[in-house]
């Protein structure tokens, strides 16, 4: 069962936004409603942004209400650079808590539920495999407060799927994330000119690049697929080649005893290497992203490509600093460019929804043409007074108009326009979706 | 060949009943170090091999191996080891297969050996993945230095991947540090064959094992006491007392003897090929054991052939 109707959880981060960017492309997809506590960060046209603090009352309210069928959690905290932990760990726990709340149940419209989690589920120590198959637990109980936080949550999910049976819950597990307009503890780490390690330690890295995150998630959305899946870019490098490919140095100037202590100090003079990141820099680690693969996902970068991309932005970044306007979200323009019965011009936009309004104006036409007997190729009969309206539709709102209908609706339509108006745009557009519905 | 072996233990019938309940979220969990039950052949989705680079996923790196492999293991192949080998041809030249060797050296050269031998003799040299304890990933310096060179942790699923997914030839000693800590006086004297996981690992991937018998690695390393105390203190795995360790410092690892290597492959012992009654053999805890324990036995039979047949220890 396609999804249609989408509700994505943490709209602002970095994941979550770009999703929506993709689903708004997609005509299949008619409604993207996001929830967060805070605006998007990137720019959208016609998902739907409601502030919402992770209150299950809340988002159950808007789930029923929009007959929501995926909800898709993007919220997880996967890296302490993001916050403090006792706030991550408020929205990893409680907050995943509360969204599943709100999807559970007899009563609910929901029929999939995907959960972005992270490969630290996995840890980093001594005694892994060297790739983590989705099957797989960590040996050892979490020792840091985000692996923790993290084990939880799906912990929860778990749970939820058990009690859930007919809704079909994926979980992503995704590899450390590079990109150039993600910032993790890892870009940090290798921005600096010198990159710094622990002495005697050459640890195995798998990274995904954000296109790739964001591709997973979309590919999960169309598809089905029940259970966890590792995503992780193919390769995985040592991190000795990650840094010789950005072009910078070594420096193993981290102690191999007492790292933890070190990490601390340098905490204090700026340079953050979050304890989930200590285990990594030591042990590494690799995932076994066959399972994905096997659903007919392509990655479109390797992990070196990822780091080469990485390198590419690396350059430029300090060429073009500054030069690129952030995005802001302006709510009342968000609303009038919505909402608003004069705005006409974003019709022509790709991927523009029709308004309530608009369709609804539609259906009574098509309604209205279907009455007097289907399509009529005769001279011009008399107007059904609904048609006035059809009439009032310009041309490029018509078209717009036209991937939300069905192919009888379609021809009904063109026999109506050939009657009347016959504009040319408006025949052609709508020959050509009918021929794609074919 | 190796090929007909897989698809005897991999019916795809009998997968498809059980991938369902292998991969669903909240089915059994296993414990961390058990393997999958058989997951579906993914073995069309392995990364593909990007040229540009020098080194593999595992972390072996071609410059490193390269740089070792023409100065020391050369060296101690050649000259100081001399080493003989024979049976070469039991290592099959294509498909997974699983080496089983005996043990010994307080740093044992045995495995650096065999690598070398099947590069220099066999008529298809093929890298070999030695695997290694868990310990050397967690220090500092092993921990850098042995993925490059060809260790692998000797966690199952490693196994299991490189044997049955990336159809590659891994060296295991059972014996594990109870081979290498043992003294000078119990040698050639094989320890117990861990629980049999090798066996489990070698049924699993439905590929051969392969014993060898390695005479002369006793007598290069021999060790003549444990210090327990300093074991701790330093945290290695053993603090052995060597000719040369710890007199010579670290570098005193590297202190072997001339002692003349004969290093014999025995013919391979299939694990496919249990008939219907045992579609998953490695379930059958009695079966696994009784093959570990004859693998075993073929072993130390073909050490104490070997030594009554030697002549001197440092000609051979």
């Amino acid at each position: 069962m396609p999804s249609r109707r989408v509700l994505i959880t943490g709209l602002s981060t970095y994941w979550g936004g770009r999703l929506a960017q993709a689903l708004e492309r997609d005509a299949g997809v008619e409604a993207i409603i996001g929830v967060d506590r805070t605006p998007p960060k990137v720019e959208l046209q016609r998902t739907e942004y409601v502030r919402v603090a992770d209150s299950h009352s809340l988002i159950r309210r808007i789930v029923e209400a929009a007959e929501i069928d995926t909800v898709v959690d993007t919220r997880l905290v996967t890296d302490s650079i993001v916050t403090s932990a006792r706030r991550a760990h408020e929205n990893n726990v409680i907050g995943t808590m509360n969204v599943l709340a709100a999807c559970g149940g007899a009563s609910s419209p929901v029929r999939k539920v995907v959960f972005k989690s992270s490969a630290h589920y996995y840890g980093a120590e001594q005694d892994d495999p060297a790739f983590f198959l989705e099957t797989m637990r960590r040996p050892h109980a979490p020792r840091t407060a985000i692996e923790r936080d993290i084990c939880e949550a799906e912990a929860a999910v778990r749970q939820f799927a058990e009690q859930n049976s007919r809704v079909c819950v994926t979980v992503l597990r995704f590899a450390n994330g590079l990109g150039p307009d993600l910032r993790t503890s890892h870009t940090d780490l290798l921005g600096l000119p010198v990159v710094p390690t622990i002495l005697g330690f050459d640890p195995r890295y798998q990274f995904i690049h954000e296109d790739d995150i964001a591709g997973c998630l979309e590919h999960v959305v169309r598809h089905d697929l029940d259970g966890a899946f590792n995503c992780a870019a193919d390769g995985v490098l040592a991190l000795s080649e990650v840094i010789s490919l950005l072009g910078k140095g070594i420096a193993p100037v981290l102690p191999p005893w007492g790292t933890g202590l070190v990490t601390a100090a340098l905490r204090r003079l700026g340079l953050r290497i979050p304890p989930e990141m200590v285990n990594q820099m030591r042990f590494g680690r690799g995932l076994d992203n066959r399972r994905l693969k096997a659903t007919g996902y392509r990655y479109r970068y390797t992990t070196r490509e990822t780091v080469i991309k990485l390198r590419e932005h690396q350059c430029l970044s300090r060429l073009m600093a500054a030069a690129q306007p952030s995005y802001r979200y302006e709510e009342e323009v968000e609303e009038f460019l919505r909402w608003s019965p004069s705005v006409r011009q974003n019709a022509v936009l790709p991927g523009w929804r029709p308004s309530p309004r608009q369709l609804a104006e539609l259906t009574k036409v098509i309604a209205a043409i279907e009455e007097r007997g289907g399509p009529v190729n005769t001279a011009p009969a008399p107007r059904p007074a609904a048609a006035g309206v059809y009439d009032d539709l310009e041309a490029d709102e018509l078209i717009a108009l036209l991937p939300s209908l069905e192919a009888p609706a379609l021809e009904a339509l063109r026999a109506h326009e050939a009657a009347g108006a016959s504009r040319r745009a408006v025949l052609g557009a709508i020959d050509a979706s009918l021929r794609a519905k074919m | 060949m190796a090929d007909q072996h897989r698809t005897t233990l991999r019916h795809p019938g009998a997968q498809a009943a059980d991938d369902p309940d292998d991969l669903a979220l909240g089915g059994p969990e296993p414990d961390s170090g058990a393997l999958p039950v058989p997951a579906p052949d993914l073995r069309g989705f392995l990364p593909g091999i990007e040229p540009e680079r020098r080194v593999t996923d595992w972390g072996r790196s071609e410059r490193i191996e390269g740089l070792v492999d023409r100065t020391l293991i050369d060296f101690f192949y050649r000259l100081w080891f001399r080493c003989r080998v024979e049976g070469i041809e039991h290592v099959p030249a294509d498909g997974g297969a699983l080496l089983v060797a005996n043990h010994s050296g307080a740093l044992p050269p045995d495995a650096a050996m065999i690598a070398k031998a099947i590069k220099e003799e066999h008529p298809r040299p093929r890298p070999v993945n030695t695997t290694v304890e868990h310990f050397f990933k967690g220090y500092p310096g092993f921990s850098m230095l042995l993925p490059k060179i060809g260790a692998v942790p000797a966690h199952p699923a490693n196994v299991h991947r490189l044997l049955y997914d990336e159809r590659q030839l891994v060296l295991v000693f059972p014996e594990g540090r109870k081979g290498t800590e043992k003294l000078f006086k119990d040698r050639y004297r094989l320890r117990r064959f861990g629980r049999g996981g090798f066996v489990e690992a070698a049924m699993r991937a439905g590929v051969p094992i392969v014993p060898v018998a390695v005479v002369g690695a006793e007598e290069a390393q021999p060790v003549f006491a444990q210090v327990p105390l300093l074991q701790k203190l330093t945290g290695l795995l053993y603090f052995p007392i060597t000719p040369t360790f710890p007199q010579l410092g670290p570098l005193g690892m590297l202190g072997y003897l001339p002692a003349k290597f004969v290093i014999r492959f025995l013919p391979a012992v299939r694990t496919d090929d249990y008939g219907a009654a045992h579609p998953r053999p490695w379930e059958d805890k009695a079966l696994v054991q009784t093959v570990a324990h004859d693998i075993r036995a073929t072993i130390q039979e073909e050490l104490y052939d070997m030594l009554a047949a030697r002549e001197s220890v440092w000609l051979g």
